[in-house]
C-alpha cells in the first residue's frame, strides 16, 4: 500500500519542481533532450575498465541541478533507490575479474573493482541526466517536444493521456486495495482470485472512462488529431547551451582530462 | 433561429444489453429556457442528455436542435450548438494544463490561435478560473475542476448547455458560486440533476421522469408543491420549501 | 527486469532502438490506415490501469510473498498487437522518467525486451492459437500461463544478451542465464495466472470486449515488414552468437602478439591512441571478449599467480589501460571532482543571489 503513494508523491514532486522559473527551465525542452540524449550516449561510449576519464562528466548533472534549483538530496535519494538492478549485475564484476590493473602503493585493485566502479558511476550519471530532464522540463513538455521532434503524434497523445489518468487509476486502485485490507483477516481473501476480480473491475470501470473520455472528445469537435497551442521557439541561449555542452561532452571524451590534470600536478610536485 | 430549439418527439432507446431506457419522450425548450431535468436513479436522465448533443444517436424517434434533426451526417453541427457538460469533469479534463484543455474545442472548430486565446481568456475569465490556466488537472479541487469543465465547453460559444449532475461533490460555498454562475448565462440551460434545491434558483421549469418516459412537465414551483407526483417519481420536496426550521 | 543505462553500450543501445523505433513507426502506420479515434484515450487509460495494477499486488500462497501483474500480454489480448505494443512502450517510458526504472538508452532495449516479445511473438502465436475466438475458461489460463511464460522467457533471455553484447558487465553467460530464466520462469507463471484471472473476469462479465479486441488483431495476415523485422533480428541473434563462439580464438591470437610485442612496450602507450583502436575493436567486433575472457583470465590469475604474467593477462584483456599512468588518473580524477563540486556551489550561490 505504501507503494501506491509513495508512488503518486514521486510523480508529483518531479512535476512540481517542473514549475519553476529559472535559467534552466526556460531552456528550449527540445535542447534539453537533445543535450541529455548526448550526455548518456557520451557516458556508455567508455569502455568498461575507464572509471576517472568518466569524472568531468559529472559537472553536467551538477551544473544543471544548481542553475534549476533543484534540490540534491532528492535526487540523491532517487538515486539510491533506483540502484539495485545495476548494484546487483555489477556486484558480480570484481568476483569474476581478478587481473590487477591500478597499483596505489602496495595495494593492487583488480579490473573487475574498477569496472564495477565504472557501472555506479555510468549509473550515477545516466540516472541524474534523466531527473534533471524531467525535472526541469516536465513531463507533458517533454511529450510535446518528443512530438515536435518527428516521434509519432500516436505515441506522445497517448502518453500524455497515460499521464493525466496515472493518479486517477492509482487512486481508484489504492482505494479499492484499502477496501480489501480492511475486510481481509490474516492474509486471507487477498489470493489470487480476489485480486483477479478487483483487477477486472478496475479494467472494466477504466474503459468506461475511456469511453466517456472519448465521447468528452467528440463532443467537443475532436476529429482526430490532438492539437496543442504551444509554441517553442528556439532562442540563442538555447543554442549556446547546446552548442557549449556538446563541445564539453566530446572534449571530455577526446581527451582524458584528469589524467591530463593529474600528469601536471605531479610534474609540478616532481 | 427557429424558436423551438430543442424538441424531441417519442424518443425511444434500448442499451445493447437490452434494458429500456427512454419509452417515447416528447417535449419542446424554447431559446432561452431554464430546464431541469429530475428523476429517480435510473429514470433516464443520463440516456437522454447524451442524445442532445449527438452521443446517442436516436434509431426510434427524432431530436431536432433548432432547424437540424440529429443524424449521424450533421453531428458536427449540432456539437457546435450543444455543449454538454459531463457529471465526473475528470473525464472532461483530459489534457496537461486547463489552458489545454479549454482550448481544444476552439482549436478543433478550426479557429486561428489569437481567436483561441482570446475564447479560452474570455471562458476562464466567466468562470473565475484565469489564475488556474497553467495548473495540471490532478492539482485541482473538486469545485475547481467542475468550473474548468464548464469553461472548455463555454470556449466553443454554444447555444445551448446542457449539465449533468453539475452540484454534486461541491461544498455549499462552491455550489453557490455554481449557482450565481448558472444564473448569470444566457444560454438555454437543461440540467439533469438531484439538486432540487438549485433548480429552485435556476431553473423555472422542470420536466420530471419515470422510467424512461416524461411523468410530469411544467412550472417547477407548481411541479414542487404536487406531493403526490413527488411521491410518484420517488423524490421530495425541495428544502426550502419543507418548511422546517 | 529492466536494462539499465550504466550496464549498456551505445552499439546495443543503438540497435535496440532502432529496432523499437522501426517497430513503432510500423504500429503508428497500421494505426493510421484503421484508425479508431476511441484508441487514442483507450491506450493511454489501460496504459495508466497497468501502472495503477502495478502497485496493487496478490499474496502468493505458499511463498508468503506477494506478486503483480506485468500487463504485456493481457494489453494484447485487449487491444490487439499494435495498440498494445505503444502501450507498454509509454509505460516503460513513463517508468525510466520518473522512477529511473531502466535508462533512456536502455529504454529501446526494455521496450523491445518486454513489448516486442509477448505482443508480436507470445499473444499471435501462443494465446490466440490455445485460446482462440471464443475461450472456455481452461483454454484461458493455458494460453495465458504459456504465452506469459515464453513471453518472459524471451524477454529475459534478451535483457542477458544485451548486458552480454555491451561488455560492461564480467557475469559470464552461463551465470547470468542461470540466474535469469529461472527466476523469470515463476514470475511468468505468476503473469500468466493473473493475466488467465483477469480475462476470465472480462470474458464473463463483458465478453464483448474481447470478442471485439479479437476482431483487432490481424488473423493470419502478416506484412512483408513484419516478417523482414522478424528475420533480421534473427540474423542478428545468430549472426553475433556464432561471432562470440568465433571470438574464442582471437584470444589466442591476442596473447601471443602481447607476448611478441613485449613488456615495455605495453607499459607505456600512448594513451590516445590505444584508446581509440580499442574502441575501434569493441565497436567492430560487437561482441567484446569478456565473458570467455574473463573465464580464462581467472584460471590463469588462480593458476599462475605472478606479476609478469597477471600484467600480460591485462594487457590482453584492455591494451588501454596502463598501471603506470593509474596514479596521475587517480589524483587528476580527484581534482576533477572538487572542480566540479566548486563550480556547482559557485552556480548555487549565483541562482540564490540572482
Amino acid at each position: 500500500m505504501p507503494k501506491i503513494e509513495s508512488s503518486l508523491f514521486e510523480i508529483g514532486v518531479l512535476d512540481q519542481l517542473a514549475f519553476q522559473d529559472t535559467p534552466l527551465h526556460r531552456i528550449d525542452p527540445r535542447i534539453k533532450l537533445i543535450t541529455t540524449l548526448c550526455f548518456i550516449v557520451t557516458v556508455v561510449s567508455y569502455n568498461h575498465y575507464e572509471f576517472s576519464a568518466l569524472l568531468p562528466l559529472i559537472l553536467y548533472p551538477i551544473a544543471l541541478s544548481a542553475s534549476g534549483q533543484l534540490p540534491g538530496a532528492y535526487l540523491w535519494r532517487k538515486l539510491l533507490i533506483a540502484s539495485p538492478f545495476a548494484l546487483l549485475i555489477g556486484m558480480f564484476n570484481p568476483l569474476f575479474d581478478h587481473s590487477t590493473l591500478l597499483q596505489i602503493g602496495g595495494l593492487s585493485i583488480s579490473g573487475g573493482w574498477v569496472s564495477f566502479a565504472s557501472i555506479m558511476l555510468r549509473f550515477t550519471l545516466t540516472v541524474s541526466a534523466a531527473l534533471i530532464l524531467v525535472a526541469s522540463t516536465g513531463f507533458a513538455t517533454v511529450c510535446m517536444a518528443l512530438g515536435r521532434m518527428g516521434i509519432s503524434k500516436v505515441f506522445t497523445t497517448q502518453l500524455l493521456f497515460l499521464y493525466r489518468y496515472i493518479f486517477i487509476l492509482t487512486d481508484e486502485g489504492l482505494r479499492m486495495m484499502r477496501a480489501r485490507n480492511l475486510r481481509s483477516f490474516d492474509k486471507r481473501g487477498t489470493g489470487l482470485k480476489i485480486y483477479g476480480s478487483m483487477l477486472g473491475q478496475l479494467l472494466l470501470r477504466t474503459m468506461d472512462r475511456a469511453q466517456r473520455i472519448h465521447q468528452a472528445m467528440l463532443c467537443r469537435g475532436f476529429t482526430g488529431d490532438i492539437r496543442l497551442n504551444r509554441q517553442f521557439r528556439l532562442r540563442s541561449t538555447d543554442i549556446t547551451f547546446a552548442a557549449g555542452w556538446l563541445t564539453f561532452f566530446i572534449l571530455a571524451r577526446t581527451c582524458n582530462l584528469p589524467l591530463a590534470v593529474g600528469q601536471f600536478v605531479m610534474g609540478i610536485a616532481a | 433561429m427557429s424558436h423551438h430549439i430543442v424538441e424531441v418527439c417519442d424518443l425511444r432507446y434500448c442499451y445493447p444489453d437490452g434494458t429500456e431506457a427512454l419509452l417515447g419522450v416528447d417535449f419542446r425548450i424554447h431559446h432561452g429556457e431554464s430546464v431541469a431535468i429530475v428523476g429517480a436513479n435510473g429514470a433516464g436522465k443520463s440516456t437522454l442528455l447524451l442524445h442532445l448533443n449527438g452521443c446517442l444517436v436516436p434509431k426510434v424517434g427524432q431530436v431536432r436542435i433548432g432547424d437540424c434533426p440529429l443524424t449521424p451526417s450533421t453531428l458536427q453541427q449540432i456539437r457546435r450548438t450543444v455543449g454538454m457538460v459531463f457529471q465526473d469533469p475528470d473525464d472532461q479534463l483530459f489534457l496537461p494544463t486547463v489552458y489545454d484543455d479549454v482550448a481544444f474545442g476552439p482549436l478543433n472548430l478550426g479557429l486561428p490561435p489569437d481567436e483561441v486565446e482570446a475564447r479560452v481568456r474570455h471562458a476562464l475569465d466567466t468562470v473565475n478560473c484565469e489564475h488556474l490556466s497553467k495548473r495540471p488537472p490532478y492539482k485541482l479541487s473538486g469545485g475547481e475542476k467542475r468550473s474548468v469543465a464548464i469553461a472548455t465547453v463555454l470556449a466553443m460559444s454554444p447555444d445551448i448547455l446542457v449539465l449533468d449532475e453539475p452540484s454534486s461533490n461541491l461544498d455549499p460555498r462552491t455550489r453557490r458560486k455554481l449557482i450565481t454562475l448558472l444564473q448569470g448565462f444566457e444560454h438555454t440551460k437543461i440540467i439533469a440533476t438531484h439538486d432540487l434545491d438549485m433548480v429552485m434558483d435556476v431553473c423555472e421549469r422542470t420536466i420530471v421522469f419515470h422510467k424512461g418516459k416524461v411523468l410530469a412537465d411544467g412550472a417547477t414551483r407548481d411541479i414542487f408543491s404536487n406531493d403526490a407526483l413527488l411521491e410518484q417519481a420517488h423524490l421530495e420536496r425541495p428544502l426550502s420549501m419543507n418548511g422546517r426550521g | 527486469m529492466h536494462m539499465a543505462d550504466a550496464l549498456i553500450s551505445p552499439a546495443v543501445g543503438g540497435v535496440f532502438w532502432a529496432a523499437t523505433a522501426g517497430l513503432m513507426t510500423y504500429c503508428s502506420k497500421k494505426m493510421r490506415n484503421s484508425f479508431e479515434s476511441l484508441q487514442v484515450p483507450l491506450m493511454g487509460v489501460l496504459g495508466a490501469f497497468i501502472f495503477a495494477s502495478q502497485m496493487i499486488n496478490f499474496t502468493i500462497p505458499g511463498t508468503g510473498s506477494s506478486g503483480h501483474l506485468g500487463g504485456g500480454l493481457l494489453l494484447a489480448i485487449l487491444l490487439g498487437p499494435c495498440p498494445a505494443f505503444m502501450t507498454i512502450a509509454s509505460v516503460l517510458t513513463v517508468q525510466a522518467l520518473f522512477f529511473a526504472d531502466g535508462g533512456l538508452l536502455a529504454l529501446g532495449c526494455n521496450i523491445f525486451n518486454l513489448g516486442f516479445f509477448p505482443c508480436f511473438l507470445a499473444y499471435p502465436f501462443i494465446y490466440k492459437l490455445i485460446a482462440g475466438e471464443k475461450p472456455t475458461q481452461s483454454r484461458i489460463v493455458a494460453g495465458s500461463i504459456l504465452a506469459a511464460v515464453v513471453g518472459l522467457q524471451l524477454g529475459a533471455f534478451g535483457v542477458v544478451l544485451e548486458t552480454l553484447f555491451s561488455g560492461i558487465s564480467e557475469l559470464p553467460f552461463s551465470t547470468f542465464v542461470l540466474l535469469m530464466q529461472p527466476i523469470h520462469l515463476a514470475i511468468g507463471v505468476v503473469e500468466g495466472l493473473v493475466t488467465a484471472s483477469v480475462v476470465a473476469f472480462v470474458w464473463a462479465a463483458r465478453p464483448e470486449i474481447l470478442e471485439m479486441a479479437a476482431g483487432h488483431a490481424p488473423a493470419k495476415s502478416f506484412s512483408i515488414q513484419k516478417v523482414l523485422a522478424t528475420l533480421m533480428i534473427l540474423a542478428l541473434v545468430t549472426g553475433t552468437g556464432l561471432s562470440w563462439f568465433a571470438s574464442a580464438h582471437p584470444d589466442g591470437l591476442e596473447w601471443s602478439m602481447a607476448k611478441t610485442s613485449g613488456k615495455e612496450e605495453l607499459e607505456a602507450p600512448e594513451q590516445g591512441i590505444h584508446s581509440m583502436l580499442g574502441h575501434l575493436q569493441e565497436a567492430t567486433s560487437f561482441l567484446p571478449d569478456y565473458g570467455f575472457k574473463s573465464a580464462e583470465v581467472t584460471e590463469a590469475a588462480e593458476g599462475e599467480a605472478q606479476h609478469e604474467t597477471a600484467v600480460v593477462e591485462e594487457a590482453e584483456a584492455w591494451p588501454a589501460v596502463d598501471i603506470g599512468t593509474s596514479v596521475a588518473g587517480v589524483v587528476g580524477g580527484s581534482l576533477t571532482l572538487l572542480m566540479a563540486w566548486s563550480i556547482a556551489l559557485f552556480l548555487r550561490r549565483e541562482q540564490k543571489t540572482s
